[in-house]
């Protein structure tokens, strides 16, 4: 009966056989959903490139290597809320609360009840930090997940909450001269680590490429992952499949917190000073990462490798307008341009491989109508 | 089954003139599923024209293309003799073809005439919507469809019954000379039908053709001029409303189900897998009662089969089985374990999967592949360290998709590719690759075709023999018969009655689920003349 089938399959394919065609076909969609944006970076470059001779150069592509690094570390968490089909608005704010709170760190803890202040140690201000933006995102998720709230209206209010607590902490005032600390205190050597370029590399770098690597495991070998792409694919299904889509949905806003916690004090170190608006439109940036890395902003599809191309490209497109000389204003049109021009890109994409599906389904339709006019089914 | 469009073509012949809708060998094809193969069809001003058909047979496709909600693969529809395009609902409307749907596509928070009125709002010459002759009209049609309801009124306020009359009345204002009609009655009380019979005869009095589609025979045939019945796919039969009876119907309708026959599949059960015991089960919306009081034990190696209308509470029981929904009373026991206050995650652990009714919505990740969809569920039982060991993962698809015999490039094909027969394997198979002790399907044959179910029914039998206790859905009797140990029949939230499918007939089933009223009235008479035809 398996003989007679009318289900145009592809012919041949005994079931558990040949599992390597389809894999790579699917793999060639992926490279050429992620090869837009490799070659929108290629085309960026080349044009640059050419038209400023201090483009290619190792000083500035260090520099540009450490913005995007910032960018491409708040896109990774933004990467990992995007699959699961939500969004995070607060992680700018978040980068500049645990910059604050950092800064605060410096100034010394004032103990209630005693008359000390504790100088906490670099590590352990570095560790207070990150936790904060973890608990913001923490605060986030609770409320998404448990409380059914949109994740847009809820970070767009931690948004705010973050930036507020920001201004609170340092009060209008930058702190800049107590982050070295003293060696009296006990709490120096925090430019040491975090503004060091180890093996030329700027710190944020490699910080970038060791959460690129974390990530990529993190979506691809282990449930969590797993877990995470299916919910934002479907999560009714994932659900009756068992998922705990709340706790992923939780974990999710907590990673995006600590992607922003870490950026947060890396970029404090960076300019040297802990300042109010430090942060600001980064979780467009991250965003704008993510979509132009193939992500599909309803959840279920993206990857690592397709969200650090995104930031290089906004990256490369932002520095190098800088370089030749494209007044300010411009620079922000033509950001904004190549945003939809990618997502708009993706989008007829998606239309034409659709088109194709179909248009193939009808012609195994029509072969099937002619081996098999009357299809008789199996007779069990 | 040749004999159909035969048929067909004979009645068209006579009465031309009267067809102002034809669908002209229009065939519709999903993905690689064929939800219609080339179906003549006519509608005739001033009758009504009832489809019957099980699910999956074609009718809600055919419906949809009718009403411009999908174009077809193949074929043309002819209006009034001309050929015309239908690109969407709307032009389908400004061509007089108007459908209700059973789910009501009606704005509850607007009220009457706003609803009657969306999208085609009249206007005064300054632009401005105009109100006042809006409330006119829609006053006028409520008299026409003698329902006294005020044109101020929120949709929200009315009944059920009342809903569908404003349906009916904003087909009417669009001047719908075709009004398709899906499942009109399902949601409505005895009294609320007889309203709609009546308007349904007016309105074909003053020349409107009605398409009527509903899952209750008797009234179907009551309502009928013309019959046509769909099979798989195909239009297999047309006939006038004189020369037909459930008889005739259910023979058409279920053709030569026959292709499986479990009932003499041995019998050896174990002890009870599922216990459940007063169930009660209510809307967390509505309040609705929608499971009653329900006790039924399932043993190992039996397949019990629950048959219902929609709406008779079969979903709501197993969603809320498999932990979906809150029990709102009773209690359920898998094996000797207690299921209240666990997740559906633990509930799967313990042994109990559910394959879910909407396949779409609820069965599958749509954006994964076959292999990702089978592991999902018994994901954590490849999980090592916290991470995946990706040979194990990849031993167990492979032996799953050739255990329930998925058809597919490979483990690495995206599950959309697969027909809708196979899907429904990949549901099966992810949740027996957890090694369940009892599982639940919900009409686990819907839309895929015959031979496909064949292959899922002696799937559920070889696992049972096992040893695995399978509870399923189902509303076609056929099914129910050929394909199990033990028929429940469920009506209103509660079981009713219960049959050996060894012993019982058609009839018997259909009465008790309320589907048939004159067989309910006159059991006898209709079980001698019917159902030995249709079971052959």
């Amino acid at each position: 009966m398996s003989t007679t089938t009318t289900t145009p399959a592809p012919a041949g394919a005994g079931p558990a056989s040949s599992t390597k065609p389809s894999a790579r076909s699917l793999n060639l969609n992926a490279v050429l959903v992620e090869g837009r944006a490799l070659i929108a970076l290629v085309i960026i470059i080349a044009i640059f490139a050419v038209m400023s001779d201090n483009y290619l150069t190792a000083g500035n592509l260090t520099t540009i290597t450490k913005q995007v690094a910032f960018n491409a570390i708040v896109a990774l968490g933004m990467l990992v809320v995007i699959l699961n089909g939500g969004i995070d608005l607060s992680v700018g704010s978040t980068v500049g609360l645990t910059g604050a709170v950092a800064g605060n760190l410096f100034r010394g803890l004032d103990l209630p009840l005693t008359e000390a202040i504790m100088f906490p140690k670099v590590w352990v201000i570095v560790l207070i930090a990150v936790g904060v933006g973890m608990l913001v995102g923490w605060l986030n998720g609770l409320l998404i997940s448990r409380l059914n709230l949109a994740p847009f209206i809820v970070t767009l209010g931690m948004l705010y909450v973050a930036r507020g607590l920001t201004e609170v902490l340092l009060n209008g005032q930058n702190i800049t001269n107590e982050l070295s600390g003293e060696a009296a205190l006990g709490n120096t050597g925090f430019f040491e680590t975090f503004a060091s370029r180890p093996l030329g590399l700027p710190i944020s770098a490699w910080v970038m490429i060791i959460f690129a690597i974390l990530f990529s495991i993190l979506l691809t070998r282990t449930p969590f992952g797993r877990w995470l792409y299916a919910t934002g694919s479907n999560e009714r299904a994932a659900q009756l499949s068992g998922v705990p889509v709340k706790r992923v949905q939780t974990r999710i806003y907590v990673l995006a917190g600590l992607c922003a916690g870490v950026v947060g004090v890396l970029q404090v170190a960076n300019i040297s000073s802990s300042t109010a608006d430090l942060g600001q439109f980064y979780e467009l940036n991250a965003i704008a990462a993510v979509v132009i890395g193939g992500a599909a902003l309803s959840g279920g599809r993206g990857t690592v490798r397709g969200t650090i191309i995104g930031a290089f490209v906004i990256g490369f497109l932002a520095n190098g307008l800088v370089i030749v000389g494209v007044s300010p204003f411009w620079q922000k049109v033509i950001t904004g341009a190549v945003i939809i021009l990618a997502v708009a890109v993706d989008q007829i994409q998606q239309m034409i491989q659709k088109r194709r599906v179909a248009r193939k389904a009808v012609a195994n339709a029509k072969q099937a109508n002619r081996q098999s006019p009357t299809p008789t089914g199996a007779n069990a | 089954m040749t004999a159909g469009p035969a048929v067909a073509a004979d009645l068209s012949s006579t009465l031309d003139d009267d067809v102002v809708l034809r669908a002209v060998n229009i065939s519709k094809t999903y993905g690689v599923t064929r939800a219609l193969k080339g179906v003549n069809f006519e509608v005739r001003r001033g009758k009504v024209t009832v489809l019957f058909g099980e699910n999956g047979a074609g009718k809600s496709t055919l419906m949809k293309i009718l009403s411009g909600v999908e174009s077809p693969t193949g074929g043309h529809l002819e209006l009034d003799g001309e050929v015309v395009s239908l690109g969407s609902t709307t032009d389908a409307v400004e061509r007089g073809i108007s459908i209700i749907h059973q789910e009501l596509n009606l704005c509850p928070n607007l009220n009457v005439r706003d609803n009657i009125f969306i999208g085609r709002e009249l206007l005064k010459r300054t632009g401005a919507v105009d109100y006042a002759r809006e409330r006119d009209i829609t006053q006028q049609l409520m008299e026409r469809l003698e329902e006294p309801i005020r044109p101020s009124t929120l949709v929200q306020d009315l009944r059920v019954g009342q809903q569908q009359i404003v349906e009916i009345a904003r087909a009417l204002a669009a001047d719908a000379r075709i009004l398709i009609m899906d499942e009109p009655t399902s949601a409505l009380s005895a009294s609320e039908v007889e309203v709609l019979f009546k308007v349904i005869r007016d309105l074909t009095a003053n020349g409107v053709a009605i398409v009527y589609i509903s899952h209750h025979l008797e009234e179907a045939i009551e309502i009928a001029d013309y019959a046509v019945v769909f099979r798989d796919g195909d239009l297999v039969a047309t006939e006038k409303a004189e020369n037909i009876d459930l008889g005739w119907v259910v023979r058409q309708m279920v053709g030569r189900e026959a292709d499986y026959d479990f009932r003499d599949e041995p019998r050896n059960y174990g002890d009870v897998a599922l216990s459940i015991q007063g169930v009660t089960v209510a809307e967390p919306e509505t309040g609705r009662v929608a499971v009653n009081n329900v006790s039924l034990d399932v043993h190992a190696g039996e397949i019990v089969c629950v048959y219902g209308l929609m709406g008779a509470g079969r979903t709501e029981l197993m969603e809320a089985l498999a932990g979906r929904d809150e029990i709102s009373g009773g209690r359920v026991l898998l094996g000797t374990d207690d299921l209240a206050g666990r997740n559906i995650a633990e509930r799967i652990a313990l042994g109990l999967g559910l394959v879910p009714e909407d396949r779409q919505r609820d069965g599958l990740i749509q954006m994964m592949t076959v292999g990702k969809n089978l592991s999902l569920p018994s994901l954590l039982s490849s999980v090592k360290n916290q991470f995946i060991v990706r040979k194990t993962e990849r031993d167990n698809i492979a032996r799953e998709i050739a255990d329930v015999r998925v058809k597919t490039a490979g483990p690495g094909a995206l599950i959309t590719s697969l027909s809708g027969g196979n899907q429904q394997k990949v549901v099966i198979g992810k949740m027996l690759l957890t090694s369940p002790k009892v599982l639940m399907l919900d009409e686990p044959t819907r839309g895929i075709d015959v031979g496909a179910k064949g292959e899922i029914f002696s799937l559920l039998f070889r696992e049972a023999s096992k040893g695995l206790a399978v509870l399923y859905v189902t509303s076609e009797v056929g099914e129910a018969i050929t394909a199990s140990h033990r028929i429940i029949v469920m009506s209103k939230g509660r079981i009713v009655q219960e049959f050996d499918p060894r012993t019982c007939t058609r009839d018997e089933i259909m009465a008790a689920s309320g589907e048939s009223d004159v067989a309910s009235a006159a059991p006898g008479e209709h079980a001698a003349s019917h159902s030995n035809g249709a079971l052959q």
